[in-house]
């Protein structure tokens, strides 16, 4: 780790190919900025990237990466993680990614609680795939796929998040690049799965969810002297209110112990010896 | 009497049949006899038939026979599904007291010992110890120093406790004497012991201890029949070695994570069956064209879909050699005993280091929970070797990167190995995709360079065709035109099946291939022979069709894949070009 990394070091010479205007770009350059005021450095940051215009971000930014496939990306960075706890790991995704064909990993990964950062690139529509609902869809809202609106509720990825024992939940908007960056950070700091939702507006095929409504309807929490993160009813109630869109760390708990810590894992996994271990004689002795 | 000893204890499954089964292969074992066991069980874990079954000899044995001298029945069923390999003069061990063993028949021509095995245990401390008595009478019946089982119960029960040992050792004395007291049948046994030290494992155990000799310190996987004892073996010892097993929520999710343990530098492992295997494979095409090297193990069982889980098949072939969307280069390595297990194990992840590619290894439910005796030499781990491949440090990574000092992960090299970089040194960041890319491991749709990352890829597996000693292991008579083929488990019967057919004046060659993918050339071998036979535990002969493919050498092959499809004059083209090397030729 170098104290003097910029975040402009941890940008690729790709130029990304996400539409002018994507939600994307505010997204990424959040997460840059956070990594770099943490103190890591590209050779030590690990980026794993899901499927879908949000799961390019790894190809533009400048780490040791890995671009999954569709929806397996968490199972991949806590593998990273645990193979290597020395190593920084983002986690990066859409909606579709990761509430929908990962949904099962996301649960999961919530309660493994590595210690990593995941950011969801959350736009409301499968972007790549040109424009059908995603599991965070308004009820009405019509697509190519579902012409009258998907006719099921969205999925509330917070409220799954603290049902299965999240440590950290937060949530976050692109365009909001201070208060975006400041709240990765905090996941990344924070001791365990550091969970941030970002509205991430797409602007081809999502005219619902777009800057506009987020800038109107956007509830910044840091705003209200009187939430505590740590309470863990006052964070259900906002999760489970409808009719407005935080902006903030919602919940965080105090006593979170990292897996890593929880089995003791600490050694870097990549150094073995030459030959099989001194003692391996020991493991065929067993059989006796 | 014959040269070997076969002997069984059959029962309900939660009858405790399995343990003890173990104990009386383990003392037998440590009395320096060769020990094969094979286990008849449900799917289920109360209740259904199960039994364990042992085969001794002083000699090596390598298979089951359809014979069994001693039987220790705990149930009227036992005796029914063992029909067949009772004969006349086998020996039945029965609690003819116990409820259901009231009134039971013993056929024709055998000897049925009622041993009152429930109220000899609960007079010695317990009606639990009432299988321990019974291998006590069935020391009796075979001869068998009844000390030899006192090691092997503590191994069981000492974590129990000393009394619990104690208690155990005295049951099982009691049924020996009480079989020496109220029966005056003169047994024709004599289990003759020896000096000789040998282990006892089974197949996954085996692979579990072959992965840790081998480096592998990151383990994930799910619980499936008949791999789970990998999980288990590798769980509490991998630890003691600076490594992990995690339990994921499924086999897409182990897959993935073993991948990233992968990325990181790890030497990592699942392991799974069919069902798994197919979730699995999803994945896997990511592997192969991100060039992670990874060790997947297949332990097959009866298929498809759930099938017969806890039935022997080798059923997965396909799966494993073409399994994946599009083409992936990929190595299948299938072990034919259990100690084989240990040694392809550590041989797959040298392969998969050393040419970065998915390594399947193709185990079998019959070798898996097969257990086998060795000699503990056969797991020689001073020789084994670990080698990681092209990897770069600090110092050598300037040797691969570009003029804007980039590195290139997926160089296009001679050999088609490219160099790795562990995440943390410097200078080496870069993207691992799925996506076809260029040598940084940028997604490009260039049709150039997707033909010479196709090409590469391939490279390597014709690299580790020239490079790797592709050895068979043959026996019977190296010039019969008879030649007989297996793979996988079937080696120990085939073994023994030529000392058969010895006996009748047929002599018979016998190939036993360890490699699937690639593998030794046996197109000449094969035209050579007069009959052919491909020995398989599956109904369409699946390794019979690729060795008949390798021997069809009549097609010439066009082929294009740079992502464009054919057109009309270049196809035009190809064919001339194709047709005169023929002439030519
Ligand atoms: C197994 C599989 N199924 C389907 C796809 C096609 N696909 C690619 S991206 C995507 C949806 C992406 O949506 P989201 O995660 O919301 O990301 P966005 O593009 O909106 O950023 C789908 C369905 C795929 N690549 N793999
Ligand atoms: S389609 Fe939507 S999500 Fe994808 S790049 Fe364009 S604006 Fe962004």
């Amino acid at each position: 780790m170098s104290s003097d990394v910029r975040f402009t070091d941890f940008k690729s010479d790709k130029q990304p190919t996400w539409c002018p205007g994507c939600g994307d770009f505010g997204t990424m350059n959040g997460m840059m900025k956070a990594l770099a005021n943490t103190g890591n450095d590209p050779d030590n940051t690990f980026v794993v990237a899901g499927i879908g215009c949000s799961g390019k971000i790894g190809t533009y930014m400048h780490s040791y990466a890995m671009h999954g496939v569709h929806g397996r990306a968490l199972p991949v960075g806590a593998g990273v993680k645990m193979a290597n706890p020395d190593l920084e790991v983002m986690v990066a995704g859409g909606d579709g990614d990761g509430y929908s064909i990962g949904a099962g990993h996301f649960v999961h990964a919530v309660r493994r609680n590595v210690d990593m950062t995941y950011v969801v690139m959350d736009n409301r529509i499968y972007g790549l795939t040109k424009g059908q609902a995603s599991p965070t869809s308004r009820e009405d809202f019509e697509t190519s796929t579902t012409p009258e609106g998907p006719k099921q509720p969205p999925v509330n990825p917070m409220a799954l998040a603290l049902a299965a024992g999240a440590t950290f939940i937060a949530q976050s908007f692109s365009s909001d690049a201070m208060r975006h960056a400041e709240i990765v950070q905090e996941a990344i700091e924070h001791d365990g799965f550091g969970f941030v939702n970002v509205f991430s507006p797409c602007v081809t095929f999502n005219d619902v969810d777009t800057y506009d409504y987020f800038r109107d309807n956007l509830v910044d929490l840091a705003e209200d002297d009187d939430y505590d993160r740590h309470d863990y009813n006052a964070a259900k109630d906002r999760i489970l209110d409808a009719s407005k869109e935080y902006q903030g760390v919602i919940y965080q708990n105090e006593n979170s112990v990292p897996y890593e810590k929880q089995h003791g894992l600490t050694e870097n996994m990549a150094e073995i010896p030459d030959g099989a271990p001194d003692d391996a004689m020991d493991l065929v002795r067993e059989f006796y | 009497m014959p040269a070997d000893f076969n002997w069984a204890i059959g029962g309900e499954a939660g009858d405790g049949i399995d343990s003890t089964g173990k104990i009386f292969a383990q003392a037998l074992s440590r009395a320096g006899r060769h020990v094969f066991t094979s286990k008849d069980f449900a799917s289920r874990i109360r209740g259904g038939y199960t039994a364990y079954k042992v085969r001794t000899s002083v000699d090596q044995v390598q298979s089951v026979v359809d014979r069994l001298d001693v039987l220790i029945a705990l149930t009227p069923r036992t005796i029914e599904e063992n029909l067949d390999e009772l004969q006349e003069g086998s020996v039945i061990v029965y609690d003819g007291e116990r409820t259901t063993m009231q009134g039971v028949e013993i056929p024709e021509g055998m000897i049925g010992l009622d041993v009152p095995l429930q109220s000899i245990a609960e007079e010695k401390g317990g009606a639990i110890m009432r299988n321990v008595v019974a291998l006590g009478a069935a020391c009796a019946v075979a001869n068998f120093p009844i000390e030899h089982l006192d090691s092997s119960l503590e191994k069981r029960f000492g974590g129990k406790g000393q009394a619990i040992v104690d208690n155990n050792r005295k049951a099982a004395r009691a049924g020996r004497d009480y079989v020496d007291e109220n029966f005056d049948h003169e047994f024709d046994y004599d289990l003759e012991t020896t000096d000789n030290d040998y282990v006892l494992l089974n197949g996954d155990e085996a692979i579990g201890m072959g992965a840790i000799a081998a480096g592998c310190r990151f383990y994930a996987g799910y619980p499936i029949t008949p791999a789970t004892d990998v999980m288990e073996y590798l769980t509490g010892r991998i630890e003691q070695y600076g490594g992990h097993v995690v339990q994921a929520e499924d086999e897409l999710a182990a897959i993935n994570l073993a991948l990233g343990g992968a990325r990181a530098g790890a030497r990592a492992m699942t392991a799974t069956s069919g069902p798994g295997i197919d979730l699995m494979t999803e994945t896997f095409g990511l592997i192969a064209t991100s060039e992670t090297p990874l060790v997947i193990v297949d332990v097959m069982r009866s298929g498809p879909s759930t099938g017969m889980p806890t039935k022997q098949e080798q059923g997965d072939l396909n799966q494993m050699v073409y399994g994946g969307h599009g083409e992936i280069p990929r190595f299948t390595l299938a072990p034919t005993t259990v100690a084989e297990c240990f040694h392809k194990t550590v041989e797959a992840f040298n392969l998969a280091e050393k040419y970065q590619t998915p390594v399947y290894l193709a185990a079998d439910l019959a070798m898996a929970v097969t257990e086998q005796t060795f000699a503990p030499e056969e797991f020689d781990m001073d020789a084994v070797e670990i080698d990681r491949g092209k990897v770069v440090d600090d110092d050598t990574i300037g040797e691969w990167t570009n003029e804007k000092g980039q590195f290139k992960a997926h160089a296009l090299t001679d050999d088609g190995v490219s160099p790795r970089s562990f995440p943390g040194t410097a200078g080496g960041a870069h993207m691992s995709t799925g996506l076809e890319h260029d040598e940084l491991g940028r997604r490009t749709e260039d049709t150039d360079m997707r033909v010479e990352q196709v090409d590469k890829r391939n490279r390597k597996v014709e690299t580790a065709q020239e490079r790797e000693p592709w050895e068979y292991r043959e026996f019977g008579d190296a010039d019969s035109g008879n030649l007989v083929i297996s793979w996988g488990s079937n080696e120990g019967a085939m073994v023994e099946a030529i000392e058969f057919l010895e006996e009748e004046g047929i002599d018979v060659r016998f190939i036993s291939m360890p490699y699937i993918f690639p593998r030794p050339d046996l197109t000449e071998t094969i035209n050579d022979a007069d009959d052919v036979i491909v020995v398989e535990c599956n109904n369409t002969g699946q390794f019979a069709d690729i060795l008949e493919h390798d021997a069809l050498t009549r097609v010439k092959r066009v082929n294009k894949y740079n992502g464009v499809r054919f057109k009309a004059d270049e196809l035009a083209e190809e064919i001339k070009e194709t047709l005169s090397q023929e002439i030519t030729a």
